[in-house]
């Protein structure tokens, strides 16, 4: 092995000194955990498109049952598309806060965000419950099916976002802001944004676009 | 990653108040019950849509062509890729599998006809 490396051109060695000089550097494990979180939500992307794809081909089989326009308060839906988007730039002004070492600054931000998710969880749960209530559950018609699955997906990866962010704080607190909870707060960063950019095709499509069909 | 590229309030607060004008024509085209063609309203909602998507992964998630040596930009555009070939996909596959299912007039009438 040894005679083979010695032997190899010059070319090779070259190659991998640029490749190593490139992850050489402070932001070694950042780099490398950000981006493959990143490719975790191009992965969850994925599936959204998939259960957005299922809700485009059956959301209109209404099976004799309730159709959009009877279900949807598009009032509560404008509240609860409020709350997500607020906390989306109070998640922003967390990490900002963060990069200026502004410890307590950052967590009465994350705390903001935790309560503006919370908030989303609540009216979603209402609509919930509601629908259950007046027997519009996964089981009526293929385009209850579709809706429960699609955005029950987005509100069980909010409540997975809101328990990251309760733990996070934890850690935080307890720990300061070290190399790994700083990459941490930024790796929820990204999954907070994610949820609300998910949010936007569910109210565009799913609600909106439902009501008008 | 470097620091700039998480952003600054102003970065942040343009892309808010962007998101906050793009939420609410839709809702308003919805919720006021405007007089506008189905076409139209269903085109405001999703060309807003789609807009609203753009501000979000530019403002917020800070996706630049730069950072990871550019494999964060090249991930979501494949990923893009592949979301076009399944929702087209299926939407036209399944729109075509209904109506072949579904027995047209004349067909049931030819049915009918039969000796």
């Amino acid at each position: 092995m040894a005679t083979h490396t010695s032997n190899a051109p010059d070319g090779d060695y070259e190659f991998y000194v640029v490749e190593d000089d490139h992850h050489d550097g402070e932001h070694h494990h950042e780099t490398g955990t950000m981006l493959g979180f990143w490719i975790y939500l191009m992965s969850d992307c994925l599936i959204f498109g998939i259960l957005f794809a299922i809700h485009a081909v059956v959301g209109t089989n209404y099976a004799a049952g309730p159709s959009p326009a009877d279900l949807f308060e598009i009032d509560k839906i404008l509240l609860a598309t409020a709350f997500l988007l607020l906390s989306s730039i109070t998640y922003g002004f967390a990490v900002i806060n963060m990069q200026q070492k502004n410890q307590s600054a950052m967590m009465k931000w994350l705390a903001v965000t935790g309560l503006f998710g919370l908030g989303f969880l609540g009216l979603e749960l209402l609509e919930f419950s509601h629908l259950w209530h007046i027997g519009a559950g996964p089981g009526a018609s293929a385009f209850l099916s579709s809706f429960w699955i699609l955005v029950g997906t987005h509100g069980l990866h909010v409540t997975a976002g809101s328990i990251w962010l309760v733990v996070l704080m934890v850690q935080v607190s307890m720990h300061g802001l070290t190399e790994a909870n700083v990459r941490r707060v930024l790796c929820l960063s990204l999954f907070w944004h994610f949820l609300d950019l998910i949010w936007i095709g569910v109210f565009s499509f799913v609600y909106l676009t439902g009501v008008l069909l | 990653m470097s620091s700039e590229s998480h952003g600054s309030y102003r970065s942040y607060i343009i892309g808010f108040v962007l998101s906050v004008i793009l939420t609410a024509i839709p809702f308003w085209v919805v919720m006021s019950e405007v007089d506008i063609s189905l076409a139209w309203a269903i085109a405001i909602i999703f060309g807003l849509g789609a807009i609203q998507i753009m501000v979000h992964v530019h403002y917020f998630l800070h996706v630049t062509v730069k950072a990871e040596q550019g494999w964060q930009v090249m991930s979501m555009v494949f990923t893009a890729v592949l979301l076009v070939i399944v929702l087209a996909g299926s939407i036209w596959v399944m729109t075509h599998l209904d109506e072949n299912m579904m027995p047209a007039h004349e067909q049931i009438e030819r049915v009918r006809n039969l000796p």
